[in-house]
């Protein structure tokens, strides 16, 4: 039910873009030639910027999945009843959330292959800066998530003896990962997002291969158009995907 | 066994007192639980009942005072806890079901995970438990699908797959609707007919009198009365006792 209103709205979205373009386009002096899938060049053009979406998934998905680990191991001492424990979490996620995306990304790059002496590809030097940055706010989330299970699951978890690790893994995390999903799905937008500042490096994503094409071709507007709706469609299509998954977990706990 | 522990005595609590801050929730309180004894606590709202019970199997922590189970001194060390955790069922009066996995889930994690079992004896287990609460053909549904007495009746199985010798029940009727306490205390009377031995807070002086063989009464934080329920119920000896005993046998 939801799904389909939800991919009616993309569809309107799209239409009322494209709608916006046509429209200007008459004043404007557009070329939409650079990328008509009806010339050869075009087609070469347009293969070239789709091309830079596996980049772009790449990137986001690898992050997420280490941020979302590295994020789950900085919010459990943000939990614990001893304050130098929870100093911990403290100071991780303050640091982090303090340095901009696009700074860690050149720190990584540039910085870290000198004080570490090692070389390092744009892609995971992509990764690591998306990653570091956005454990920060899965750190938040995770425990936001964990504190909001009612404390009687808890004791319910010590009255049987489980120990800590599986009272984690078998009765909270379950419970908190169906409440965190909303946000993680906004954390996973947001990466597909900021994935962008990874061309500063030169990563051959989306917004990269905009450019490059751009400098070649000399069409800014139909390029970044183009790039625009690159975006809005992914996007649209993971929010669609985050909704499903959610209500797929919802229905499973028949709550 | 300690050597320190006064013999054949399962639970002992000695000058027990707890703070919450610079609330005293529990003053001194002394108790001992025999082997196979029903012990029935009573007690006007904030009295200490749960606090006490749940001092028992470290859902708190004591300040002063000694607490011994099975001969084992409940201290800050995890093997004591654990050891104690391991002799100790425990039952809420909110039930506390794991709502994400189903019943038979709920009943075998404890046994899977601290016993040890195979699958196929932990679900045998769980099996036989929910046989006994008279509920076996709700193995498969979550909890949400219940009933609260159905619900509280899984709470107790989930307990007793543990098989532990001592269980605590803190109200465990006072979350339910009237016609679904009789179905929950059925089971714990079958309970207290296997010896089991048992701490109850409850209010149900029905329940009290058939299977308590010693009555407490808590107000403040301390244990004001404790006697058999015979002399408990016909002639308490303390003026706070008479009048909550008026006021919850009034209604
Ligand atoms: N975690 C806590 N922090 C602060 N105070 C607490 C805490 N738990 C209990 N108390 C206080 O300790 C006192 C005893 O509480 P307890 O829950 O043991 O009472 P009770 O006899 O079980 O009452 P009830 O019949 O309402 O369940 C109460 O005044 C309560 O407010
Ligand atoms: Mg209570």
């Amino acid at each position: 039910m939801n799904i389909f209103k939800h991919i009616s709205t993309a569809r309107t979205a799209l239409l009322i873009l494209l709608f916006g373009f046509a429209v200007s386009g008459c004043s404007a002096n557009w070329g939409w030639y650079v990328v008509s899938p009806s010339t050869e060049q075009g087609r070469i053009n347009l293969g070239f910027l789709l091309g830079g979406l596996k980049y772009t998934l790449a990137l986001s998905i690898t992050a997420i999945a280490i941020s979302v680990v590295v994020g789950l191991l900085i919010a459990l001492p943000g939990l614990s009843e001893k304050r130098p424990v929870r100093a911990i979490n403290r100071v991780y996620v303050e640091l982090v959330r303090a340095v901009p995306i696009l700074v860690l990304i050149l720190w990584v790059y540039y910085g870290l292959p000198q004080i570490a002496d090692i070389s390092i590809s744009v892609f995971w030097a992509g990764v690591i800066a998306l990653a570091l940055s956005d454990s920060a706010f899965q750190a938040e989330i995770f425990r936001a998530g964990i504190q909001s299970i009612d404390k009687g699951q808890h004791e319910a978890a010590q009255s049987i003896s489980l120990n800590y690790t599986d009272t984690m893994r078998y009765v909270i995390l379950p419970q908190a990962l169906r409440r965190i999903l909303p946000p993680l799905g906004n954390q996973l937008v947001y990466m597909l997002k900021m994935s962008s500042l990874v061309s500063v490096i030169g990563m051959q994503e989306l917004t990269r291969r905009a450019n490059e094409l751009v400098v070649t071709e000399y069409r800014p507007l139909e390029v970044y158009t183009i790039l625009v709706l690159e975006y809005l469609v992914l996007i649209l299509i993971v929010s669609a995907g985050v909704r499903w998954l959610e209500r797929r977990l919802r229905s499973d706990e028949r709550q | 066994m300690n050597a320190m522990t006064p013999s054949n005595q399962l639970i002992v609590l000695e000058d027990v007192s707890k703070m919450f801050g610079d609330f005293q929730a529990l003053k001194d309180v002394n108790l001992t639980v025999k082997p196979g004894e029903k012990v029935v606590v009573c007690g006007p709202s904030g009295s200490g009942k749960s606090t006490m019970i749940r001092c028992i199997n470290r859902l708190e922590r004591h300040e002063r005072g000694r607490i011994f189970v099975d001969g084992v001194e409940l201290t800050d060390k995890r093997t004591d806890i654990d050891a104690v955790r391991g002799e100790v069922g425990m039952v809420f009066q909110q039930f506390n079901l794991f709502p994400h996995l189903t019943v038979l889930e709920n009943l075998t994690l404890g046994p899977l995970r601290v016993r040890k079992l195979s699958k196929a004896d932990a679900e045998a287990r769980a099996m036989d438990y929910l046989a006994k609460v008279h509920i076996p053909e709700q193995a498969q549904k979550y909890p949400s699908q219940l009933s609260g007495g159905q619900q509280q009746r899984v709470a107790i199985a989930r307990s007793l797959c543990m098989e532990p010798r001592i269980m605590l029940f803190d109200e465990p009727t006072s979350a339910l609707d009237p016609e679904m306490i009789s179905e929950v205390l059925d089971v714990m009377s079958d309970l207290a007919e296997t010896g089991m031995t048992m701490i109850v807070v409850t209010h149900e002086m029905g329940f009290a009198r058939r299977v308590a063989d010693t009555m407490v009464f808590m107000d403040a934080g301390e244990i004001v009365e404790k006697a058999p329920p015979e002399t408990f119920f016909t002639k308490p000896r303390s003026e706070r006792c008479q009048t909550f005993l008026q006021k919850i046998l009034a209604h």
